[in-house]
């Protein structure tokens, strides 16, 4: 069986969906159930006293028998973001965060240099880290120092569904690091690029706002779900190389007229 | 005392950040909070003493990508 693993959980579902902006929390939870996802992200935010929603939310999210990956979305520095983790961890029950320190607002590519530092103080922290990359090398490599054990290089700034940036850096941080579970996360607008991906090699795929601001959600959670298993399917088939000139594919010996 | 209270001044009589939350009508609603910045645990609220300006964040879980 042909199974992801991440910090020794082993899954069959190699999507992990965000759950923000979708139109009604029955259409996050029929996407959840028709993509096979089998852990979600989620965040904490402020909300007033005697407000239900943060509790409602959570009561759907526990509903769904899927595991979470809380966030740092929003944070910008690494005391927000240890502060944030630490939150999470006791809401949420869980050693895993998603590791977000945004370096800059156009584009919310993330602060390497304090998710570096930020890794490190949570990885001695028993947290267990997903952090929010590039596809630089450098980068991953310290983050691999400081305690990870996944790597998500972002596909293009979070939210603009313009797929692979840079499909030359993901395949060099693919070859690089052949054992590492690395995990495209954000930017994706296609289920194609979802494939494209896949087909690189890529562990997994995380997104959300390709998914939830969908005309048919559901629909669309369902075709990266399938996207992402044909995508898997074909790098473990070993794809044929690219080639400039056309190679008959009809047998030659046997022609007639000839 | 005057104390910011997710990014807004508000008048308390509360003494501890477990007071606080009983006050704010929190209930059992599964909150994480911190005091300036810091994280104070749940088991910590009880104990921790609040001082005027005192900045304080309580969150909740909500939808996250």
């Amino acid at each position: 069986m042909d199974h992801l693993e991440l910090y020794g959980v082993g899954l069959s579902s190699r999507l992990m969906l965000g759950t923000a902006q979708y139109p009604s929390p029955a259409l996050l939870a029929e996407s959840i159930k028709v993509s096979g996802t089998q852990i979600v992200t989620v965040s904490l935010r402020r909300e007033s006293g005697g407000g239900r929603a943060g509790q409602d939310f959570w009561s759907l999210v526990k509903s769904q028998n899927v595991r979470v990956l809380p966030n740092t979305a929003g944070c910008h520095t690494v005391k927000e973001v240890v502060t944030t983790a630490q939150m999470a961890r006791e809401v949420f029950d869980t050693n895993w965060i998603k590791l977000e320190v945004i370096g800059e607002e156009d584009t919310l590519q993330p602060d390497v240099f304090a998710l570096v530092e930020a890794a490190n103080i949570l990885s001695k922290d028993d947290f267990e880290v997903f952090p929010y990359t590039t596809e630089d090398l450098v980068v991953a490599e310290k983050l691999l120092r400081a305690g990870c054990e996944v790597l998500m290089p972002w596909g293009a700034p979070i939210g603009s569904g313009r797929g692979l940036n840079n499909p030359y850096g993901l395949r060099a941080m693919r070859a690089h690091f052949p054992n590492i579970p690395l995990i495209v996360d954000a930017g994706l607008g296609a289920p194609s690029h979802a494939a494209q991906a896949m087909e690189m090699g890529y562990d997994g795929i995380l997104l959300n706002t390709a998914v939830a601001k969908a005309g048919n959600p559901p629909k669309m959670a369902r075709a990266f779900a399938q996207a992402i298993e044909a995508g898997r399917s074909a790098f473990l088939a070993d794809m044929i190389e690219a080639r400039d000139m056309a190679a008959p594919s009809t047998p030659v010996i046997g022609r007639a007229f000839t | 005392m005057r104390l910011e209270i997710n990014g807004e001044w508000q008048e308390t009589e509360a003494s501890t950040l477990a007071e606080l939350l009983t006050q704010l009508d929190y209930g059992d609603a599964p909150v994480a909070t911190a005091r300036n910045g810091a994280f104070v645990r749940k088991q910590d609220r009880a104990a921790t003493a609040l001082h005027p300006d005192d900045k304080i964040e309580i969150l909740v879980p909500r939808q996250g990508g």
